[in-house]
């Protein structure tokens, strides 16, 4: 098995495991689960093995692992020209399929525990509902129901559907990371989309649910549209959509010399725009963020997957890929730039007026994708990377937390039965620290890397490196935006814990939470440690007392895939001192602020600007889906449907009717029936009555008649021929 | 001398005298006697060449002693048929044997 | 004018006459008499010929035999002993016109015959007819085949006679 056969083979279970499912096994849960979480251990380990094996390579970005590319599509130019695709495993490949297969593991593990398998079947439980509790006959722990038997949650109706449809998810993640073209990038991106749409509605018996995935896909398909549009541009000015060819020095110096005709932009800055529209879409920037935090309708394995492991990463890994091609033209760099450090503080301000402990993380991932595109906009290529890993292992793990939250409060709430009781709302929790304790310590580390906690998280490093890369290069405004954005993010993350897990428990439900399976606590942990180690690998050479003691591994390896190799900036303490301060100073305010805050009325930040998201659902909804209802339904399906085609087709009818009444009346029945039909017959009765008068039976007349016409050709005879 | 011409007009006129009975007389058994008629001028003819050709060939009369057969033979056919007939339909007027008209 | 052909005249108009007759007669009977002069006409006629068994065949057969058959017929077949009627159909002028037609048709043929005016040729002395006549009715080289057949057609004659006049069963 060579490296370049594993790496081809990466993405092949986790579909694998969608077809068995969907075809096979899809009555049997425990066959389907066995059969996901397998295929995700398959591709994980294919990866290890992989990245394992990259670590090896020298100067991996000159000598990519992938081997040749295959031939696919035959091109018409001439004989034995093919579109080709292939794999590639570069360094910034290979730390992101590091991250994603750690992450879709674990995330394919909680979903088990997540989904209650191994709980009896509901009461009234409905494919296409979420389950509701199933009453037990036996002795719970609780005696409080009155009657005896009490409820306990029940396994998901459609479980091995959802496996099938995060195995797909996954593969579709792989063969993104693994392309080494923008084709095959594309699929990769596309099948996200679809998965994201089955699965933010898997729950399609509600109407919220439905409408959050119709979103959701519509949101992403309006950047989608855009970035065809540039790989089209791309492919007509390049003729290759494959990386290495389009990075090679002559290309990008083509694209980068060529106007293209739109607001000046050369060929390469409106391809990079039109891919980073895409991005927007994709990675929920502003404006088409929309759609992000009602993809909360999902499960929340669903979210962790969309929102940290894999969709909205690729659209930044999109840019990161493509950044030899999108660095070219300023203007597009200032577009990136400028929108990521604005949706960076936009979502922020957003985040700390919601209530939902999963809308706050939506909000939140929103905030940090923001502060991964403004840093690629300001061409901190490391530091981009960096925080899209550590994000990804430190937002997975915030989310699968709030779910671990999440699937206490809703035992605490099967328990009082008082099903009013929201459990994803945190003025409903509470003091949970006592009652899920693995749930808190992890959450609490994750929030902790989101904040940028000093030296011990993840989370601090990455971002420390963005604001120096921002402060070093001299973009003050976006220094100051995402430095502000990160006092946000602290403060909105301590809010979430004290009022989840510190305090006391505000309702009954909370004190009845429990402590969630080792299924779905153990990806916690996992994560949690990579939420603290994996910082460690990008220590800068000249932070004070730690740098050099281990070697910036991290920007040696990632910056080796840029054909120039990217220097560190240098050292300046005010970004550290800036990063300390908005970390530490905004948890500990948020602490302070809300520890004594025990619901929405005494809380002073539930402003309605920023509780109702600065009313963009509501502008969007008048302005763009009103008048679409308005013109499906008037104007093509009344007028142009309903008259003008109807009225066509209505016509054929009447018409036909006619003509073939007027045929039938004025030829078929006068001329085939009378004439010639019943004037044959009348004519041959006429001839045979006239005729039968000569058969009189009168042997004389016979003889008569014989001899007349003997003589008669007698004479004809003797005259003619002998004559 | 009697030239041959004679004798063939004399069997032609007998044949005319014996169609015109054929033709023209309503019972049947006078029709069947003009049909005698025309077969014995038939006979003469037969005869008559006979004997104005090649006397050692026996030929006509050999034709004229088969005529005499099929001739006995057929009057006898022929007046049964007329006799039975006769008992059927009480009738032997030729033109009330119409039964196979239209 | 030859004795001969004098002789002819006058049997030829006999017997034409006779057949004129037979055909016009009211009384059947009388045809059926007029018929038996008729047939000794032609049995002279044959004599003329030198057809000497020709002759009396004809006598023994026609008259003796088929003329009695025919007044044996006609008896059979008496509604009563009065001919009432019209003997003639009522289309017997066109039945006379195609006669005359025919009659001159045959004479207007002839006329185109070169062979007409034949005359009779000797017959060679010593010429037995009637031998020659029986070795041609019986030599397999000669007539044979339609003499056997003749006489097949007899008793089928004579056979389907007797059966179709036989009486019904009732």
């Amino acid at each position: 098995m060579t490296t370049e056969l594993l790496i081809w083979l990466i993405p092949l279970p986790p579909v694998l495991a969608f077809f068995l499912i969907v075809l096979l096994t899809n009555k049997n849960k425990a066959l389907s689960h066995t059969i996901a979480v397998g295929a995700a251990l398959l591709s994980w380990l294919g990866s290890m093995i992989v990245f394992v094996q990259a670590l090896g390579v020298e100067h991996l970005g000159e000598h990519p692992l992938g081997g040749e590319p295959i031939n696919w599509l035959p091109l018409g130019e001439s004989v034995d020209t093919y579109f080709k695709i292939g794999v590639l495993v570069d360094p910034l490949s290979a730390v992101t399929l590091f991250f994603v297969a750690w992450t879709v593991l674990m995330i394919f593990l909680y979903s088990v525990g997540y989904h209650n398998f191994g709980q009896p079947e509901g009461d009234h439980d409905h494919p296409g509902l979420p389950p509701h509790g199933a009453t037990v006959e036996e002795h719970g722990h609780q005696r409080s129901s009155p009657v005896g038997k009490h409820v306990v949650p029940s396994i998901e109706p459609m479980y091995s559907r959802f496996f099938a449809f995060i195995g797909l998810f996954a593969f579709g993640m792989f063969v993104l990371v693994l392309s080494d073209n923008l084709l095959t990038l594309f699929v990769g991106w596309e099948i996200m989309g679809l998965c994201s749409y089955l699965l933010i509605g898997f729950w399609y018996a509600k109407p919220s649910a439905r409408d959050a995935a119709i979103k959701a896909f519509i949101t992403t398909r309006i950047g989608d549209v855009f970035m065809l549009l540039g790989i089209a541009y791309l492919y007509s000015r390049a003729g290759t959509l494959t990386f290495s060819e389009i990075f090679a020095e002559e290309t990008l110096h083509t694209l980068a010399t060529i106007p293209s005709g739109v607001l000046g932009l050369s060929a390469a800055g409106l391809i990079g725009l039109l891919l980073f529209i895409g991005t927007i879409g994709k990675s929920a920037q502003f404006p088409l963020h929309v759609w992000l935090p009602d993809a909360m309708e999902g499960p929340t394995p669903v979210s962790a997957m969309i929102h940290a492991a894999t969709m909205v990463s690729a659209g930044v890994y999109m840019v990161i890929r493509m950044f030899p091609l999108i660095s070219l033209d300023p203007t597009t760099m200032a577009v990136v730039a400028f929108i990521g450090a604005f949706t960076a503080l936009f979502a922020a301000t957003i985040a700390v007026a919601q209530n939902d402990i999963k809308r706050v993380l939506a909000y939140s991932t929103i905030s940090q994708l923001g502060f991964m595109i403004a840093a690629l906009g300001i061409g901190a290529y490391v530091a981009a990377v960096f925080h899209l890993v550590t994000h990804a292992f430190f937002k997975a793990l915030l989310f699968l937390g709030s779910g671990s939250v999440i699937h206490g409060m809703e035992h605490g709430v099967l328990h009082t039965g008082n099903h009013k009781v929201d459990p994803q709302d945190m003025f409903n929790m509470g003091g949970l620290r006592r009652k899920m304790p693995i749930t808190f310590w992890t959450f609490l580390i994750g929030g902790f890397a989101l904040s940028g906690f000093p030296i011990i998280t993840a989370g601090f490093w990455s971002k420390d490196e963005i604001l120096a890369d921002a402060f070093g290069h001299g973009h003050t405004a976006v220094f100051v935006t995402l430095a502000v954005a990160a006092f946000l993010t602290a403060f909105y993350t301590m809010r979430q814990i004290t009022l989840t897990f510190l305090g006391e428990a505000r309702t009954k439900e909370a004190e009845h939470a429990q402590e969630t399976p080792w299924t779905m606590t153990l990806p916690l942990v996992i994560l949690a440690f990579f939420a603290v180690t994996y910082g460690w690998v990008g220590i800068p050479e000249h932070f004070p007392a730690l740098g050099g003691l281990v070697p910036n591994w991290f920007h040696e390896f990632v910056g080796g895939t840029l054909a120039e190799h990217p220097e560190a900036v240098e050292f300046s303490v005010w970004p550290l001192l800036t990063s300390l301060f908005v970390a530490l100073g905004g948890l500990t305010f948020g602490w302070l602020v809300y520890r004594n805050v025990n619901s929405a009325a005494e809380d002073r930040l539930q402003i309605p600007v920023l509780k109702n998201k600065y009313y963009f659902d509501e502008i969007y909804d008048r302005v763009f889906v009103k008048p679409a209802y308005w013109f499906a339904e008037t104007v093509i399906y009344k007028f142009m449907d309903q008259s003008v085609i109807d009225g066509i087709l209505h016509i054929f009818g009447p018409v036909t009717d006619r003509l073939g009444s007027a045929i039938r009346n004025y030829f078929d029945l006068p001329v085939i029936n009378r004439f010639f039909g019943d004037g044959s017959a009348n004519v041959t009765y006429w001839f045979g009555g006239k005729l039968r008068a000569v058969q009189t039976g009168r042997i004389q007349q016979y003889l008569m008649l014989a001899l007349v016409v003997f003589i008669g050709i007698g004479a004809a005879l003797y005259f003619f021929l002998l004559a | 001398m009697v030239p041959l011409s004679w004798y063939l007009i004399f069997a032609a006129a007998l044949f005319s005298i014996g169609l015109f009975g054929v033709l023209s007389r309503r019972n049947a058994v006078a029709i069947l006697l003009g049909i005698e008629l025309m077969l014995n001028s038939v006979n003469i003819n037969l005869a008559a060449f006979w004997r104005y050709g090649d006397v050692l060939q026996m030929t006509g009369q050999v034709f004229a002693i088969i005529v005499f057969a099929v001739a006995a033979a057929e009057v006898a056919v022929g007046l049964a048929l007329v006799i039975s007939v006769y008992r059927r339909r009480n009738t032997v007027v030729a033109d009330e044997i119409n039964m196979m008209k239209w | 004018m030859t004795g001969e052909q004098i002789i002819f005249i006058l049997t030829a108009l006999f017997t034409l006459g006779s057949g004129f007759m037979v055909v016009t007669s009211r009384n059947l009977i009388h045809a059926a008499l007029w018929l038996v002069s008729a047939l000794f006409g032609v049995a002279v006629t044959y004599a003329l010929l030198s057809a000497a068994f020709l002759a009396v065949v004809q006598v023994v057969v026609y008259i003796g035999a088929i003329a009695i058959l025919f007044i044996f017929a006609v008896m059979l077949t008496r509604k009563d002993m009065r001919d009432q009627g019209p003997q003639m159909n009522s289309n017997w002028w066109f039945g006379a016109l195609l006669s005359v037609l025919v009659f001159v048709g045959l004479f207007f043929l002839l006329q185109g015959w070169n062979g007409l005016s034949r005359t009779a040729s000797e017959i060679p002395a010593g010429f037995d007819a009637i031998s020659e006549l029986g070795d041609a009715l019986i030599s397999p080289d000669a007539y044979v085949l339609p003499f056997e057949v003749a006489s097949v057609l007899l008793v089928a004659a004579l056979i389907g006679a007797v059966y179709v006049a036989a009486f019904n069963r009732k």
